[in-house]
């Protein structure tokens, strides 16, 4: 579920970025009270195990994301949702940073996908009513099972519309949706599993590592809030599957209807760019990223809308671009070189 | 806090699987004195220990360090007094070269980057280090970790000093090293150990200790010098004391 | 399955912990042109190539200015870059609009595009790494939680960081010990497997306890704190605004493209 750089639009990236960050933000002040002797080393070393889990991954063809265990559910049993949302966010930055796994621009989404999803709605609307407490039995097993696909199948969703919002990619959204939710389920079936089973051992082995601090130990829900919380939820997965399934063309004026009419491959990839780039001069605040930097230098965008015009891709294919690219490079090299050799004698 | 006298009344710990480690214990160390923790293995040396700077809690009983009871709230303030040596080096360096690790104490007292840098580099003279300032912790020998994490402790200066089995893996000048450090250290020195010599050489007093309880506590050499009593417990005799040559 | 890593990690440790003029450079500096880059490089079009090129001059300068051996980097490119092609892979099948490239030739729309992510993820990746091979993963976090990091988390990164070695440290012992015991037969199952991981997770567990507990003895309170003055030099201001500059710079104008426009005398 990790998605790259690639696919996301500075737009949806910057937005899910200042998500994650203000509640980054709000976990880290929530958890600075209760932080206490046994808290911290067992933050640090489940994220080192998740970290690790999650390297075992396998991209899903065409989508650009890859899938593999989320352990956001098993952190959050432990060490309840907010330390495990703060746990999460530190194990994606890692990744970003060293293995560009996903990417720095889409690490707002991923550990928005990743992190809210299992930790403020999975563990507190189906884990905990469900399993209320238990470290064994059946009771864990399906709460387990049922919390991680849930809070993986809303994930996998929001993936697939922080990539159809952005526009870049060139797969089709039912296509799209197609791909990712049956994979998920498994792999939440899988991760259910785990959870459930790290749960159960750690239980039996040293149960003290679960006594989570007091504020966010909460096991008698109420049933109301639940099912309203359960129902809110139906309503708006199911509302929106269905509108995105039948294609409602005079729904939103932007990239949706472009998505679902867009069967044919050679149908012109302008229409996707011109709205896309409508979107982001709206909601850009850098004056001149994108579409617009090279707009002055091919007049084809301009006539583009209905015509199959040719899109703007002067930029690296010209002589002079390509030469100019060349010369650059060695550029670099040398002045690496150089550095180099002023640094040897100091 | 100018005497600090170390005091523990009735001390008793129970891990969290039940198991009572220690029972009972009671004993007074007062200012400048070096005091051996000696016993067999699984005494409860190291869990006595672990209460003097707050790392454990008291199941039962109380430790007070200079008046003031080891809780929770005072465990902060109480580290400022106590410097412990744990066991084992490779948990006491954490972090990227040995001179960050020795001037860590330092910084999170609050000295400047300056200040903390320079009692760092005069630790790390004391225990003979200063050359592997520029290293990384993990490329280390055992002795020279050991060297380094007891310099992270100097490096706050201490009113007390706790070691738990600071000589092992150290070769013989590094242990004629300790050995004179510890000798010129003028306050309290607390040190569980197996190295009944060092013992000899640097502590005035001993606290026998077996299967958690305390059996009896004394002048070292006379201490050590009980045969049976010492066979009884798991130890022997020290070398030095069997064969009294009158140099 | 840790070997290699864990030795490949205590490596970036021991470039974090170097003296160069670029190690010297103030944490906050280095992290905020690094953002900076990153932001530049991903807000290109998505055909954008010769125009990418001038901002290979910035981790190739630091990588010289800071003594980091080029192939470190380049190796840990190599084992990600897998994860690049296989997104960019189907910008060619599904992308197939026909470009004229100089010489006459016509290929895909979808070819440049893909050229163009793998060289963005080059970038975009070299540079993070020699951020926190140039600074030192210790002195980036104090820094990035003095720009405003919530300090929990500059905290909680740091020890994810130090804790991935004490588990791979970990790992790497059991899994000796296990195999000087297997004697070479095959593969252990699963329940084994199971049974290896719990007790990882423990010991992992014990000994992040043990660490945390001598951090405590000496005083951590929950700040992290470096023996790098927070004064800002001048070297600092003129190292981010002097970047910053040419990624504007380079963002606006094709300096590629200008550069073989003079040599070329305007051939297109």
């Amino acid at each position: 579920m990790h998605m790259a750089d690639a696919l996301i639009s500075p737009a949806v990236g910057g937005t899910m970025w200042a998500a994650s960050a203000g509640l980054l933000a709000y976990c880290a002040r929530k958890i600075q009270q209760t932080l206490d002797d046994r808290l911290v080393p067992l933050m640090g070393v489940l994220g080192a195990f998740i970290f690790a889990a999650q390297m075992i991954n396998f991209s899903i063809p065409a989508t650009g994301s890859s899938g593999h265990l989320g352990g956001g559910l098993i952190l959050a049993v432990l060490l309840g949702p907010h330390a495990a949302f703060v746990v999460i966010a530190s194990v994606l930055t890692v990744q970003a940073l060293f293995f560009a796994d996903g990417g720095l621009l889409a690490l707002g989404c991923n550990i928005f996908n990743l992190g809210f999803f299992p930790a403020f709605i999975a563990l507190p609307l189906i884990y905990r009513p469900i399993v209320r407490g238990a470290h064994s039995g059946a009771r864990l097993w399906v709460g387990a099972m049922l919390a991680a696909v849930v809070g993986l199948q809303l994930g996998a969703l929001a993936v697939v519309a922080e990539t159809t919002l952005s526009g870049i990619s060139e797969l089709p959204f039912g296509n799209f949706v197609l791909l990712m939710q049956p994979i998920h389920l498994a792999i939440g079936v899988v991760e259910g599993l785990a959870t459930a089973a790290v749960v159960a051992f750690v239980a039996r082995v040293q149960p003290d590592a679960l006594a989570m601090p007091s504020s966010s130990v909460d096991h008698h829900v109420r049933l109301r809030p639940v099912l309203v919380g359960l129902l809110i939820a139906t309503v708006l997965i199911g509302g929106a599957l269905s509108w995105f399934a039948s294609s409602h063309p005079d729904g939103l004026e932007w990239s949706m209807g472009k998505v679902s009419g867009r069967e044919e491959l050679d149908a012109p990839a302008v229409g996707v760019h011109e709205n896309a780039a409508k979107l982001q001069e709206r909601t850009a605040f850098l004056p001149d990223y994108g579409f617009r930097a090279t707009e002055p230098q091919s007049i084809e965008v301009a006539a583009a809308e209905e015509a199959e015009a040719w899109p703007a891709v002067s930029a690296g294919t010209t002589f002079s671009g390509i030469v100019g690219g060349a010369l650059v490079m060695l550029l670099a090299g040398l002045i690496g070189y150089a550095l180099r050799m002023r640094r040897a004698p100091a | 806090m100018s005497h600090h006298i170390v005091e523990a009344r009735n001390l008793g710990h129970i891990y969290p699987g039940g198991h009572e480690a220690i029972r009972d214990v009671t004993f007074r160390i007062t200012h400048g004195e070096a005091v051996g923790i000696i016993g067999p293995n699984g005494a409860g040396k190291s869990t006595l220990l672990l209460h003097l700077n707050g790392c454990l809690m008291a199941s039962r009983g109380e430790v007070r360090i200079g008046e003031i009871p080891v809780t929770r709230e005072t465990a902060a303030q109480i580290r400022r007094a106590v410097g412990m040596v744990f066991q084992d080096p490779d948990d006491q360096l954490f972090m990227p070269t040995v001179l960050d690790d020795v001037a860590f104490g330092p910084l999170s007292y609050g000295l400047a980057p300056a200040e903390a840098k320079q009692r760092a580099l005069t630790a790390l003279d004391r225990v003979g280090m200063s050359a592997l300032q520029g290293q990384t912790p993990y490329r280390l020998s055992a002795g020279e970790k050991r060297e380094v994490a007891i310099a992270t402790v100097l490096a706050m200066t201490p009113d007390i000093l706790v070691m738990d089995e600071p000589s092992s893996n150290l070769d013989p000048r590094g242990r004629r090293r300790l050995i004179e450090l510890l000798k010129s250290f003028e306050h309290t020195r607390i040190i569980a150990t197996h190295d009944l010599e060092l013992v000899l050489e640097v502590c005035s007093r001993v606290i026998l200790l077996d299967s958690g309880s305390v059996v009896t506590e004394g002048p070292a050499a006379d201490v050590m010098n009980d045969e049976a009593l010492m066979l009884q417990h798991g130890l022997e005799r020290p070398h030095s004391l069997r064969h009294k040559h009158p140099h | 399955m840790f070997s290699p890593s864990s030795l490949e990690a205590l490596r970036m440790d021991e470039l974090g912990g170097l003296d160069s003029p670029l190690h010297r450079l103030d944490a906050r500096a280095k992290a905020i042109v690094t953002i900076a880059f990153i932001a530049a490089v991903m807000s290109f079009p998505r055909y954008e190539l010769s125009g990418l090129t001038p901002f290979f001059i910035y981790p190739i300068a630091l990588l010289a200015l800071g003594g980091i051996p080029p192939g470190f980097i380049l190796r840990k490119i190599l084992i990600a870059a897998p994860f690049a092609i296989c997104i960019g892979l189907f910008n060619p099948m599904l992308d197939r609009h026909p470009l004229l490239l100089p010489g006459g030739y016509v290929v895909a729309a979808g070819w440049i595009s893909f050229v163009s992510i793998l060289v963005r993820f080059v970038l975009t990746v070299s540079v993070a790494l020699v951020l926190v091979a140039g600074t030192g993963m210790h002195r980036l976090c104090a820094g990035l939680e003095r720009i405003g990091l919530p300090r929990v988390f500059a905290v909680q990164l740091l020890f994810l960081y130090r804790y991935l070695f004490v588990v791979a440290d970990e790992g790497l012992r059991m899994r000796r010990g296990m195999e000087l015991r297997a004697a070479g037969s095959r593969a252990p199952g699963l329940r084994v497997y199971g049974s290896l991981l719990g007790h990882l997770l423990l010991r992992s567990l014990d000994r992040a306890h043990r660490i945390y507990a001598a951090m405590l003895a000496r005083g951590f309170d929950g700040r992290i704190r470096t023996l790098q003055e927070s004064k800002v030099h001048p070297a600092d201001v003129l190292f981010t605004t002097g970047w910053i500059a040419f990624f504007v710079v380079a963002r606006t104008w094709n300096l590629a493209e200008g550069l073989g426009f003079l040599l070329t005398g305007g051939g297109r």
